[in-house]
């Protein structure tokens, strides 16, 4: 399936990344040879097959709401680019 | 002890020479660190070096040792690559994304290691995010490969493979999603472990693919990493896909006789495509373990060719989705003075993020994407449990299946950078396994043209043991998991 700059544009927006203008033919291009690549699938009937998505098909086990954890919350903040008593800063969003 | 003794023992003789009191975790702990201030520069394997903390750990060693007081690694140096989290040590994993990032806890198997008494020297480079099979996509720059200066390491555990080939450390550690251990382990010459998927515990492992990511050590001898899965296995609560089984001792399981032991040769990894150089070392090696006893038997994985093109949907998509914590808001890269949010997210994650990295993200972002989700994901996900079921018939007739790790030896710089597809096929003997959730070791098995082959044995799930009793028979059997590069070459 081959996909135009375009598309690749639309799905750059929804993975909130940039592409430049000058950069859009060999990224699209490359993207195009991997799904070129995955494109192989089609070639094969599973129709009747249940998606696997843990190879051992083990489920998600629950444990019990206790806190085992200690309060990290200022070593955690100090990762943050900005910050400020405790909340992360973001440009403005509402006016 | 000569320094050349140090760094290039196992695990064991260390272990022993440690206890014996022949040498002391310092002195061991400085060698490795001034071969790494030695060597760096040339190899560029190690992104950040803790020497401080290593000497005070290894004093540490020290003093547990003289007290009969150890654990199954105290006083053995050890490098980890930069993908698991290290508190208060910076972890980058290869990104510009991660470059200040400092965590606040240690990954469980960093706990785990350091509670058995390991003396960590610092972070390996890695291929960015884990994504790459040559780690010349770090923003760290690439590492060279002991073996040869003008060739890659193998990735995306490249950082880890080149530092124990080195003599930096007689132990690392890897994590592989597609073969990230396993094919640097065969080009640099050592032997890597990727545990069965669940064995060993995520916490604290800066997330790639969440259902094929799996943690292993890398380490000179089947031995070493027997006595390292020990100490880095078991169930976590932390992660709650970590898997409740029992850890046996793998290296008090280790055993020579592999009398009767059925070696599976898919014929699709033995056809026409092989190389036939790294068909003669791997048939080699497997006829050294026919000698032993085993009984090597043709084979079926009739969807092997699948492989690749299921790993390239379900490895992005995940990587689409955990890579999305990336925003430049709470941790990580941001970039300068942004406009507004949407301004901040979009320039974080393009300034932040390296090419392969986003080109993963774009196509996985697209076979999640409203119309395209049932086409590629769902469909990979069924064409998973198919490439699984060839597996788990396989395993019905034998014990262990054999086959290359890589489909050759290390390749130049630039060699294969400019086409991703070319790229992906260094994992072409690696990925189903990954998918399957299965063991899988690569082993040395030779060199051609000077430079290291790997044999890779694949085990039933949670049977790490077999996999690496028949690595342990070749080890005695032969010795090409002793050959080294020029180690003096690599100092100035």
């Amino acid at each position: 399936m081959s996909v135009s700059p375009q598309d690749v544009e639309k799905v750059a927006l929804l993975a909130r990344l940039a592409i430049s203008e000058s950069d859009l033919p060999e990224v699209t291009e490359r993207f195009g040879r991997v799904l070129g690549l995955v494109d192989e699938l089609n070639t094969i009937d599973t129709e009747t097959v249940v998606p696997m998505s843990n190879p051992h098909d083990m489920h998600q086990r629950l444990r019990p709401d206790a806190v085992t954890r200690q309060n990290n919350r200022e070593n955690l903040m100090a990762s943050a680019p900005a910050q400020d008593q405790g909340y992360f800063l973001v440009p403005k969003v509402i006016d | 002890m000569t320094d050349n003794a140090l760094l290039s023992g196992s695990v064991s003789a260390l272990r022993q020479q440690l206890r014996d009191r022949a040498v002391s975790s310092e002195e061991l702990t400085r060698a490795c660190l001034e071969r790494i201030e030695a060597c760096n520069g040339k190899l560029n394997a190690v992104i950040t070096m803790c020497s401080e903390l290593a000497i005070d750990s290894a004093r540490a060693a020290d003093k547990a040792i003289a007290k009969g007081d150890f654990g199954s690694l105290t006083g053995i140096p050890l490098l980890h690559k930069d993908i698991f989290c290290t508190d208060g040590v910076r972890t980058t994993c290869g990104s510009r994304m991660l470059e200040q990032f400092v965590p606040a806890y240690d990954a469980t198997v960093v706990s785990k290691m350091k509670a058995e008494g390991a003396v960590m020297l610092g972070k390996c480079n890695m291929d960015e995010f884990a994504m790459g099979s040559s780690n010349e996509t770090s923003f760290f720059g690439t590492v060279k490969n002991p073996w040869d200066l003008n060739c890659v390491p193998g990735g995306s555990s490249g950082g880890s493979a080149a530092a124990l080939a080195a003599g930096m450390a007689p132990l690392v550690t890897g994590t592989d999603t597609g073969g990230s251990i396993r094919q640097p382990a065969s080009l640099c010459g050592v032997t890597g472990l990727k545990p069965t998927y669940g064995r060993v515990s995520r916490l604290g492992i800066i997330a790639f693919a969440s259902s094929l990511d799996q943690a292993g050590p890398m380490a000179r001898t089947a031995e070493d990493c027997a006595i390292a899965l020990t100490a880095m296995a078991g169930i976590d609560a932390g992660d709650s896909t970590s898997a409740d089984l029992p850890v046996p001792d793998f290296h008090a399981g280790l055993n020579h006789d592999i009398q009767g032991l059925r070696i599976g040769l898919p014929r699709e990894y033995f056809n026409d495509d092989l190389d036939p150089e790294v068909r003669e070392r791997v048939m080699t090696a497997l006829s050294v373990l026919e000698q032993a006893g085993a009984t090597l038997v043709d084979i079926e994985l009739p969807h092997s060719h699948y492989a690749i093109a299921t790993y390239y949907v379900i490895a992005p998509a995940e990587a689409s989705a955990n890579l999305a914590r990336y925003d430049g808001v709470r941790f990580g890269y941001r970039c300068d003075e942004p406009v507004d949010l949407e301004d901040l997210y979009l320039r974080s994650r393009s300034e932040g993020f390296g090419e392969e990295v986003q080109r993963r993200i774009l196509v996985g972002t697209y076979a999640l994407s409203a119309g395209f989700y049932d086409a590629y994901f769902n469909k990979a996900q069924q064409v998973r449990r198919v490439i699984t079921e060839d597996f788990t018939r396989a395993f019905d007739r034998v014990d262990v299946i054999a086959g290359p790790s890589a489909p050759g030896i290390a390749f130049p710089f630039g060699a294969k950078q400019q086409d991703p597809v070319a790229m992906y096929m260094e994992d072409i003997y690696t990925l189903a396994v990954n998918l399957a959730g299965l063991p899988g070791l690569s082993t040395p098995a030779g060199l051609i043209n000077g430079m290291p082959v790997g044999l890779q044995l694949i085990g039933k799930p949670f049977d790490e043991q077999t996999i690496l009793n028949a690595a342990h028979r070749l080890q005695r059997d032969t010795d090409w998991h002793l050959a080294r590069p020029q180690l003096e070459a690599l100092a100035p």
